[in-house]
Formats: C-alpha cells, sequence, structure tokens
C-alpha cells in the first residue's frame, strides 16, 4: 500500500485572504489543517530603528503606517510616551479630541475588519457597506489634519491644531450633480463636530444593517461559531489583548483599567464574550462599534461647549504660531530650533499603552537625555494573536484558517513593523 | 440531398439557440455586475458604452487577446480540453429545453434523462481542470467540486424523479402540459412539489458552483479553485460555461416547476415570452444569493446535501407517489 503523506501548502503571501503580507506553511492532512505556521517579516520597514535617528516629533507619521486601519491610536500612544518622558499633559479640549478621534479610529478599524472579515467568508456586500462609512470618517481624517489615513495629527502635548469651523463641500461634476451632490453635501454645512454629529446619528442604524445580514444568517454561524475556540486561561497567557482577549469572556480593556485621556470622564460599556470563539469576537466587535458611536456623540457634545487651547503653551516642545514667529524673534529661535533640533526630553524610560482597536498598542522609549529616542519599542497587539495562529486552527479546516486570519483582525504593519 | 438539407437546417436550428445563449450570457454578466453593483451600493460597469453595455464585449476580447499561460507542469492536453468539457454539456443540454410548445430543438422522448446526464457531465471538466493545472489550490478545488456534485446530485435525481411521477412523462414537452390548470399559477409543479422546487433550485446553485456554494472556487481560501492557473480564452470558456449553466438551471427550473411558457393567470394567452420572464426571475436569484450570502464550508455543504436534502426529497417522493396512486391530482383539472 502506498504511504499516505500529509502535504505542506503556501498560504499567501500572494493570497486573496493573506490580508497583505502574511505566509503561512500549513500542513495538511486533505482538507484538514494538522500544523499551521505563520511567516512575518515581508512588511519589515523598520520603523523602531528608523526612529532612532530622527527627533521625536518626525516618527509620529511612521506610527500612522504601523497599523494601517487604527492610524491615531498607534500615534497616540507614541506621543503619551513622550509626554511622559517630558512630564508634560495636554489641555483638556486635547484630551477630549484625542478621546474622539481615538474612538472614529475604532470605528475605521472595525468597519475594515467586518468589511474584510465578511468578504474572507464569502458575504461581499458587507465590505462595500462598510467602506461607504469609512469614507466619512476619513473625510474627519482629511479635515483635521489634510491627509485621510496617515493623518499625523496627534503632538506631544496636544494635537496639531483645533477642529476646523467648517468642512469642506463636494464640488459639481459631472458625475456628482443635482441630488448625489446635496446628498454629499447635506452633513458638511457647519464645522467637523456637526459633520461627526450626523455621522454618529446615523451610524447605529448602519451598523443593525450588517447585523441584519450577518448575525442571525444561519451560514454565517456555521462558519463562526465553534471556530478558533480560545480559552480564557489560555488567551491570557498567550498575551490577548482587546477584543480577542475580550472575546474570551475576560472583560480587560485599558480604557477602564488605565484610563487616558478622557476615557474616565465618558461613559461605555465594554462587550465580552463567553465562547471565545469567532462568533463571539464578531459581536464583541460590533458592540464596541456602538459604544465607540456612544463616545463620540459625548465627546462631540463636550468639544462645542467647551473651547480652549488644544496645545500646551510651552514652545520648547510645539512650535509658536506663525504670526508669532513672524513678528518676534524668541519665536522664530523656537521654532528653528524645534524644526532642525527638535526638542531633548530628561533621560529614563517610558511605556505609554493604548486601547487600540486590535488590542493594547504599547509604546516604549528609552531616553539618554538626546533629542531622539535611543531605543523605541513597540508593542503591537496583533504580533500575539498571530502567534496564536497555530493553536487556533489546528483541527480545522482550509476555509477555518480564513476565519481565523480574519477574526484575529490582523494587519502586517504591526506585525512586521 | 435531403439528408444535406436536413443537416444544413439542424445547424441553423442549434445556432439560433447558441448565438442567442452566448449573448444572453455576455448580458447576464453584465446585469449581474449590475445587480448586485446596487446592492452594494455601488454603480457597476458604466464606462464602456451607453450605461456600461459593452462591459463584458470588452472583457471578452481582452481575454481572447491575453496569452494562454500553459504551467510547466501540467498536463498540456488535459489542460486545454477541460475548458471544452465544462462548456459543451452546458450548451448541449438546451437541445431539450422547450421555449414553447412548438419551439424545441429535440422533442425526445426521454429529455429529462438527457437533462440529467448533460448537467452531470459539466463537472467533469472541473475535475480534469484541477487534476491537470498539478497546483495544490487547483487540485483542491477539483475534489470539492466532485465531492460537492456528488452530494447534490442525488438529491436533484430525486427531485426530478418527483416531477417525473406527476407528470408521468420524460418529455419536457408533456412536462408543461401536465401542469397546465384551472389555476394557472396554482397548478404548476412549484405547488404540490414546493419541498422538491426549493431543493432542485438550491442543488442547482450548487452543481453549477455559485454563491454561497462556490467551494471549488473559493475565492478566499483556494485563491481561484479549480481555474487559478488559467488565462487568456480558457478562462473565458470557463467563465461562459458557469453562465451558461447558470441560466441552464433557471431554464429548467422555469420548465419543470414554473410550468415552462404557461401564463400565470388563466385567459392570458401562453408563449415563449412567459418562458423568459420565468427565467430572468430565476437568474435574479442566482445574482441576489451572491450579493448577500456569505460561503459555506466544503464539509457544511456536505452534511446539507446529505443529511438535510436527501432525507426530504425521499420523503416527499413518497408523498407525491401516495398522491399519484390515490389520484388525488389536487393541482391538475
Amino acid at each position: 500500500m502506498a504511504e499516505i503523506r500529509n502535504y505542506t501548502m503556501n498560504f499567501g503571501p500572494q493570497h486573496p485572504a493573506a490580508h497583505g503580507v502574511l505566509r503561512l506553511v500549513l500542513e495538511m492532512d486533505g482538507e484538514v489543517v494538522q500544523r499551521a505556521d505563520p511567516h512575518i517579516g515581508l512588511l519589515h520597514r523598520g520603523t523602531e530603528k528608523l526612529a532612532e535617528s530622527k527627533p521625536f516629533n518626525q516618527s509620529i507619521g511612521y506610527m500612522d503606517r504601523l497599523d494601517y486601519v487604527s492610524m491615531m491610536c498607534n500615534e497616540h500612544a507614541y506621543v503619551r510616551a513622550i509626554e511622559q518622558l517630558l512630564g508634560i499633559e495636554a489641555p483638556e479640549r486635547a484630551q477630549y479630541i484625542r478621546t474622539m478621534f481615538d474612538e472614529v479610529t475604532r470605528i475605521l478599524n472595525h468597519l475594515m475588519w467586518i468589511g474584510t472579515h465578511g468578504l474572507d467568508l464569502g458575504a461581499m456586500a458587507l465590505f462595500l457597506y462598510a467602506f461607504r462609512e469609512r469614507e466619512v470618517l476619513m473625510d474627519s481624517y482629511e479635515a483635521v489634519s489634510g491627509a485621510r489615513m496617515h493623518a499625523t495629527y496627534y503632538r506631544p502635548g496636544g494635537v496639531y491644531r483645533d477642529l476646523p469651523d467648517q468642512m469642506s463641500l463636494h464640488r459639481e461634476s459631472p458625475w456628482t450633480k443635482g441630488k448625489d451632490l446635496d446628498r454629499f453635501n447635506a452633513w458638511r454645512q457647519g464645522s467637523l463636530l456637526d459633520f461627526l454629529d450626523a455621522f454618529s446619528q446615523d451610524f447605529p442604524q448602519r451598523v443593525d444593517e450588517y447585523e441584519t445580514l450577518l448575525t442571525d444568517n444561519r451560514i454565517w454561524k456555521q462558519r463562526t461559531v465553534g471556530i478558533g475556540e480560545v480559552t480564557p486561561e489560555r488567551a491570557l497567557q498567550l498575551g490577548f489583548t482587546g477584543p480577542m482577549l475580550r472575546g474570551s469572556g475576560i472583560a480587560w480593556d485599558l480604557r477602564k483599567k488605565q484610563p487616558y485621556a478622557a476615557y474616565d470622564k465618558v461613559d461605555f460599556d465594554i462587550p465580552i464574550g463567553t465562547n471565545g470563539d469567532c462568533y463571539d469576537r464578531y459581536l464583541v466587535r460590533v458592540e464596541e462599534m456602538r459604544q465607540s458611536n456612544r463616545i463620540i456623540t459625548q465627546c462631540v457634545k463636550w468639544l462645542k461647549d467647551n473651547p480652549g487651547p488644544v496645545m500646551v503653551e510651552n514652545h520648547k516642545i510645539v512650535p509658536p504660531t506663525r504670526e508669532e514667529m513672524k513678528n518676534d524673534m524668541e519665536s522664530m529661535i523656537h521654532h528653528f530650533k524645534l524644526f532642525t533640533e527638535g526638542y531633548c526630553t530628561p533621560p529614563g524610560e517610558a511605556y505609554a499603552a493604548v486601547e487600540a482597536p486590535k488590542g493594547e498598542f504599547g509604546a516604549y522609549i528609552v531616553s539618554d537625555g538626546s533629542n531622539k529616542p535611543f531605543r523605541l519599542h513597540l508593542r503591537a497587539p496583533g504580533f500575539a494573536h498571530l502567534a496564536a495562529m497555530d493553536e487556533m486552527v489546528r483541527g480545522h479546516m482550509l476555509a477555518d484558517v480564513v476565519a481565523v486570519i480574519g477574526t484575529q483582525d490582523i494587519v502586517f504593519g504591526e506585525i512586521d513593523r | 440531398m435531403d439528408e444535406l438539407i436536413y443537416l444544413a437546417w439542424t445547424v441553423t436550428k442549434i445556432l439560433a439557440i447558441t448565438v442567442p445563449l452566448i449573448l444572453g450570457v455576455a448580458m447576464f454578466v453584465y446585469a449581474e455586475r449590475k445587480v448586485i453593483g446596487f446592492m452594494h451600493a455601488r454603480m457597476g460597469p458604466n464606462r464602456v458604452g451607453p450605461l456600461g453595455l459593452f462591459q463584458t464585449f470588452a472583457d471578452v476580447f481582452k481575454l481572447l487577446m491575453k496569452e494562454v499561460i500553459l504551467p510547466s507542469n501540467a498536463n498540456r492536453f488535459l489542460f486545454l480540453l477541460a475548458p471544452l468539457l465544462a462548456l459543451a454539456p452546458a450548451f448541449a443540454a438546451w437541445a431539450v429545453i422547450p421555449f414553447d410548445a412548438k419551439l424545441v430543438l429535440a422533442d425526445v422522448n426521454a429529455g429529462l434523462l438527457y437533462v440529467l446526464a448533460m448537467t452531470s457531465l459539466g463537472v467533469y471538466g472541473v475535475i480534469i481542470a484541477g487534476w491537470a493545472s498539478n497546483s495544490k489550490y487547483a487540485f483542491l478545488g477539483a475534489m470539492r467540486s466532485a465531492a460537492q456534485i456528488v452530494s447534490y446530485e442525488i438529491a436533484m435525481g430525486f427531485a426530478l424523479v418527483g416531477v417525473l411521477i406527476a407528470a408521468g412523462s420524460l418529455n419536457l414537452v408533456e412536462i408543461v402540459e401536465a401542469q397546465r390548470g384551472p389555476g394557472g399559477i396554482l397548478s404548476w409543479f412549484w405547488l404540490p412539489l414546493l419541498p422538491l422546487f426549493l431543493i432542485y433550485f438550491i442543488s442547482g446553485v450548487a452543481e453549477t458552483n455559485r454563491a454561497p456554494f462556490d467551494v471549488a472556487e473559493g475565492e478566499s481560501e483556494i485563491v481561484a479553485g479549480f481555474h487559478v492557473e488559467y488565462s487568456g480564452a480558457p478562462f473565458a470558456i470557463f467563465f461562459l460555461a458557469e453562465y451558461a449553466n447558470m441560466i441552464l438551471i433557471a431554464a429548467l427550473t422555469t420548465t419543470l416547476f414554473a410550468g415552462g411558457w404557461l401564463s400565470p393567470i388563466p385567459g392570458i394567452p401562453d408563449g415563449a415570452p412567459w418562458f423568459f420572464v420565468k427565467l430572468f426571475f430565476f437568474c435574479f436569484f442566482y445574482l441576489w444569493f451572491r450579493a448577500t450570502f456569505p460561503r459555506y464550508r466544503y464539509d457544511q455543504i456536505m452534511r446539507l446535501g446529505w443529511k438535510v436534502f436527501i432525507p426530504i426529497t425521499i420523503v416527499w417522493l413518497l408523498v407525491v407517489a401516495l398522491f399519484v396512486v390515490k389520484q388525488w391530482l389536487w393541482w391538475a383539472p
């Protein structure tokens, strides 16, 4: 009798469900996965090393490019670590703005996740619905920072500038005119806050829409219930954070446990799962979108009522205004020093973490007192999740590998760094 | 001389079916992209020609211009044979489909058996394509397809047996005639054979490898399954075969369960237009399924086929047989 052997299959890096450049070497027994060996490093750009050669502020933009679907949350962790080193605190309005944009980012990320997860499991419609809403949030990114993805909006000591008082309008073109144009511009008549307010009024119905397509869908349930189960104990041992941990039933959320920014002043709940399977993690993330929306509503209200500075006044760290710079010698010097040398932090080390959409995203900085970090380490949540790939998919079928990749919400920008 | 005329006449008739069918496929692809586009809150093709109507033709020309890449370890003969094997049965089965009481290419008495044979043959193209490509993804797709066809062919066959019992004939024209009754739409077989009708249509979706049963293609799992190695014209032929099969299954469902060319309300004249209305109706479901459902996992499809569909069909076959034996033909005149 011929010997029957398992065969290995190369899943990725050019694979429609590999979420970027994941390469999985699968050992298959027919359709059943016996061993999954994730290979990383195909998107390594050396962010941590690059940061060592640049003044602190110049690395903020690199943070956007780590987890490129939760941009501002990455910035937040890095900026907070620098603030810890410097011993400064951003003004309250900046804290609220950061809170609001962290939640905008969370929705952005979860929309991307629900879209791609759906697409991986064959539900195509979700992807396009999710991107329709993402468009609106991208516009809010653009309104504050000028960039739709890589915002570079947070700064040590606050945020780059205050929220804009008016939104840019769509112009008439052969493709958008008449009613379409009015529809596109309907939310854009007021300030950015009005815009986000309109979004947050509308968004819960959109989430309901996604849920009608998936939550009670038999096929969706068959594809996700009982797939990639992780027990609470094991999830802790594996270093899971974020929805991956909460899906297993552990109510751990840095926004509640170690509140930062304005999270202790807003009201929200953290959803947890019970079984720790893909379906629970799906429900957790969907509920998180609703909770994020709640936070946005509260932040919008607070920000409308409380104008104020969004940056600290210390011009050793933040640049002076243009007018001051033109009229005042000292501001001119500050400006010059800041944009050439940067600022020096006291020697020491700092670790700051935020609850990024995917889990705990942390920045650990060691400073030797110069204008650059001596060493920067970034704690990416996806890395720990990906490490559990083997034990999550073992014994499942090939199609479930796709479900597990989706549920882990893998983004290679942060894993490879 | 007579034979020659007969031959020419038959070829003309064949062309009269296949050419509109190919054009129909082109329009169907366009319709699919438009319909799914609107379901997805996007536009669909709208650049080539008015409203994007020529998009499919542009795609076809593009595919025909492309190089046919032969993988170095592929079996060349089988690799190129497979698309033809997939296409031929999809077209051949149309021979017995009655568009109208008179409008049928081959009014054979064993029409139903012929249809069953032809629709089952199509899978060989898929299996051979997966095997000849010598690629793991393609191979997995072929294996999935083989298993799927075995499971669904049975349920589909039993559903057809139900029709056979109810109509008392294998001839498709007679099957449609058997559905003529005073109740119009209520006399058609979809009502008395409701479980069989649903199972037949769902099995048909599975048989044509369409979402949510498109595991043989499984875009996000095995990339493109059996046709991952295909490019250019052979790929276009697979594409053509898939859509021709979809239209075929819709046409068969129309004929067997929805009264073919009969009009739904008594008094309105029958005719081929009704056939096409019903055909579009069933085709639309294919698109709707694709736009909304997630994909089944391969073993779940097997479970659905063996544990749900086959038992239901067997039970309903007995029920129908009982109706017929006892002459409780409440749906017929």
